[in-house]
Parts: structure tokens; sequence; C-alpha cells
């Protein structure tokens, strides 16, 4: 008895509450993301945003998803049940089985893999199923036509965002994701040393995350709402939660390759005492600000345009500056051992 | 050199980084949406809200059936009936406003002769049904026995104007 506890029952237990302990902080911040989005960018319009509910429009997160799971769910006659009950899920789950590998701090991650930013790529890649097949699956010509969009953008800056970690790797050595931080506490901030890297990153997770500028799956006024238009309800909130999570979980990937993860931004007095995760999610913060700000400032691009960014500008920058890192590093013998 | 300083200016985001610093200051500046039921913004004492009929200090209604307002009303929502009262003076028995067909011209609070019909300054009056937005003679004294001051004030304050 005391063997099946030690040996079974109490390691599922620890993990299952490993596994609450991020997932059910990630689905608070994903509520009030939204409700940072809506006063940030009420702010930059010079409007005040949300004030009904609660003080200062604090409880509307609640009150939106209390709606939204009340509602009816509409599946379309002419859609594919199971698909288009599948999809929103995968999109969800994907954006939280990323989770699984983030450092929040010095050790403080559910699975250390030694693959750990391969596991996120390929994670984010898969992402792009759960739009393919709710575009499919809804048998409708808008969310077809979003979907396939999607799908070409975020195939599309994969591959500069691939460059852009191999950057990262052959400075830090290493594909585990603690390694990286750790790696950067001893040569600074890859943010310095791979400045317009980092400035493309941030470009391509906006292209990767269908946000604005770049959202032209759910460009509204051309393809009323994209891949997820026969959605309602919960099918709909889990998108809608899949995307806020994605965002935070690329605000989470950027903070580790360039931001220095949970390290303080200087090794003095003060900062040093401030704990690890602290910094981290700051961090995040300040990427999701990144994010929103963009949202309020920059107009859509045109699909075209989109498409010449990526392929035409980034991806052959990115590979310009593989070959200069690598360079610089084999000329000055700095390659990691 | 021209060329140049449009690469330089294209390599360095120039006009992404205006953006979004201009975009960032606007964070700060004071809002301009009102926090609407809780906050209200100022109304003229010209303003033409719901409709009011007015009585005089003692009582007396003011109205005297001269159907002038229904006349001049582009809309047609007005409708009264008269008869002479006991005491010999012409009162209306019906003062029927269509609500749904007003369409707040204000031109039969300047037709009325005694200031008895006036657009006060309520505009929270929408309702469920179509049928609590007919309105009798009843609710419009109501109307005006509710709004009484505010009405008088603003007639005052337009008076030098007219």
């Amino acid at each position: 008895m005391a063997d099946l506890w030690s040996g079974a029952i109490w390691p599922v237990l620890l993990i299952t509450l490993q596994i609450l302990a991020i997932v059910l902080p990630l689905l608070l911040a994903v509520a009030y993301l939204t409700y940072a989005e809506r006063k940030v960018i009420g702010a930059m319009q010079l409007r005040q945003g949300p004030m009904t509910v609660g003080p200062y429009g604090l409880l509307q997160p609640l009150a939106d998803g209390l709606k939204l799971f009340l509602k009816e769910t509409v599946v379309p006659t002419g859609a594919n049940r199971i698909v288009f009950v599948l999809a929103p899920m995968v999109t969800f789950i994907l954006a939280l089985i990323g989770w699984a590998v983030i450092p929040f701090g010095d050790g403080l991650v559910l699975a250390d893999i030694n693959v750990g930013i391969l596991y996120l790529f390929a994670i984010s890649s898969l992402g792009v199923y759960g739009i393919i097949m709710a575009g499919w699956a809804s048998n409708s010509r808008y969310a077809f036509l979003g979907a396939l969009r999607s799908s070409a953008q975020m195939v599309s800056y994969e591959i500069a965002i691939g460059l852009i970690i191999v950057n990262v790797l052959i400075t830090a050595g290493s594909l585990n994701l603690s390694d990286i931080v750790r790696a950067q506490g001893e040569h600074g901030w890859y943010m310095i040393w791979h400045f317009p890297m980092f400035m493309i990153f941030i470009v391509s997770i906006l292209a990767e995350t269908n946000r604005h500028p770049f959202d032209m799956p759910e460009d509204e006024s051309s393809l009323v709402t994209g891949y997820n238009v026969e959605y309602s309800a919960m099918t709909f909130a889990l998108f809608f939660l899949g995307e806020y999570a994605n965002m935070i979980l690329m605000s989470a990937i950027a903070t580790i390759l360039f931001l220095g993860g949970w390290l303080a931004p200087f090794d003095i007095f003060p900062l040093n005492l401030v704990p690890g995760p602290i910094w981290f999610i700051l961090k995040i913060c300040l990427m999701l600000f990144v994010f929103i700000w963009a949202r309020a400032t920059l107009p859509r691009y045109r699909y075209d345009q989109l498409m010449r960014l990526g392929w035409k500008v980034l991806l052959p920058f990115s590979l310009v500056w593989v070959v200069v890192t690598s360079g610089f590093l084999v000329a000055f013998d700095l390659l990691p051992k | 050199m021209l060329a140049l300083d449009r690469v330089a200016r294209t390599m360095l985001w120039q006009e992404l980084v205006t953006g979004f610093v201009l975009t960032f200051k606007y964070m700060f500046k004071r809002k301009v949406t009102l926090n609407y039921p809780y906050e209200k913004g100022p109304l003229s004492p010209r303003f033409r809200g719901e409709h009011a009929l007015r009585r005089y200090p003692n009582g007396e209604e003011r109205c005297i059936a001269c159907k002038l307002c229904e006349a001049i009303c582009p809309a047609q929502a007005i409708t009264i009936e008269s008869e002479p009262r006991a005491d010999g003076t012409r009162r209306t028995t019906r003062y029927d406003i269509d609500m749904t067909k007003c369409i707040y011209c204000g031109f039969c609070e300047e037709a009325c002769p005694v200031d008895a019909i006036v657009e006060g300054p309520n505009y929270e009056f929408a309702a469920e049904t179509r049928e609590e937005l007919f309105y009798n003679k009843e609710k419009l004294l109501a109307n005006g026995e509710r709004w009484e001051r505010e009405i008088a004030a603003n007639l005052a304050a337009d008076a030098p104007y007219r």
C-alpha cells in the first residue's frame, strides 16, 4: 500500500498539483490580459475602457467569461461536428502545454528538458492545426479563407523565428531554456547582442499569434472574423483563450531568449533582492504591453505585404545575421564549449 | 544622399517609432469619454428632450386647447380634443403625443402662446414597449410636475435671447 502511494499515487498527485499551479494563474492572466488590452487601447484612444462591472470594471473578464459559458454552442448544419468541436480544444490545449518547459525561476520549471526550445517551436507550429481544422470543419467560405491565410502566415513566420532562435542557440550553446537564461547571466542579455533579431522576433511573434498589425486571419473588414466565424459560446471562448494564452507564451519565450528570463536587469543591491519569478512576470507584462501597444498604433497589413515582409525581408536578414554571428563567434574563438 | 537618408529611416523604423511614441503619449492624456450612467455632460437650456405640460403656480393648467402645436407638428405626433369646462373656459379633454413619431424639433413649444407644452431636459425615458411611449395628458402633466423646477430655470435662462 505504501509502495503504491509513494510509487504511483503521490508522483501523479504532485505533478497534477504542479500543472494546476501553472495553469490556473495562467487562465486568470489570460482573463485579465483581455481586460488590460481593453483598458490600454481605451486609454490610447482617450476612452475609459470597461468601467461598469466592479470597481474600474475589474470584474469585466469574469462577466464576459460567464456570458460565454452560459450561451448555447451552435454547430452549423453543414459542419463536420467532430472536427468542429475538436478544433478549439486543440488550439487551447496547445496553448497550455507549451508552458511545461518554461522556467519561471532558477530551477522553477515543470519539465527541465534539454530540447526545451525545440519543444516550444514544435508546439507553436502545431497551433496551425487548430485553425486549419476550424476553418475546414466550419464549411464556410470566410472561415476557410481565414484558416488558409492564418496557416500560410504562421508557416512563413515560423521560418524567420527558427533562424532567430538559431542565433540565440549558437550564442548560448544550449537548447535548454534554463541554460539559455543562465548564459545570458554571463554574457549579458541577448537583447543587447542580438538587438535587430529581438526586433524581428517581436514582429514575427505578432504574426505568429495572429495579432495586429498581422491579424489577417481575423480581418473583420474582409473576412467578418476569419476562421472562428461559425463558433459561439464555449467553443469560441476556447479559441479566444488559446489566442491570448499563446500571446503570453510567446512573450515568455521572448523574455527567455532575449530579456534574460528570471534575471534582474542589473545584479546590484535592491534589484537582486526581488525574486526571479517576479522579474520574469514583469518582463512578460512588458512584452504583452508591446503586443497591445502595437494593436493600438498600427493599421492592418495587406496580405501580400505581409508575405513579402516575411519572406523577402525578415528571412534573409535573419539568415545574414546567423552568418555574421557564427562568423564573429568563430573568429574570436567565443563559441560556447 | 537623399536615398541614403530614406534607407536609413526605413531601416531604423523611423515612422513606426514616431507612431508608437504618439500613442504612448496619448495614453496619459485626459480621457474625453464620460462614464455615462454615473457622469453626464452639460445640457443647454434650449435642449429639447421629453415633453411636459406645465401648470400655473396656482395649479391651473396652462393649456387652452388652441391646437397650434397640433397644427405645426411636422410629424403629426400630437392629437388634441377639447371641450368647454364647467366654468366656461376651453380646456383639453385629450392631449396625446406619440413619442415614437416625435422628431424633437421643438416647434410645439415655439408655437405655444402660453408656454404650456415644453420640451424638458430629460432624455432618459427609454421604454421596453411601444405603448409606454404613447403619452397622454395625464403623463404629460405628471412630467410637468416632475420637471417644473428645471423647465422654469431653463426658460428663464433662455428668455434674454428670445
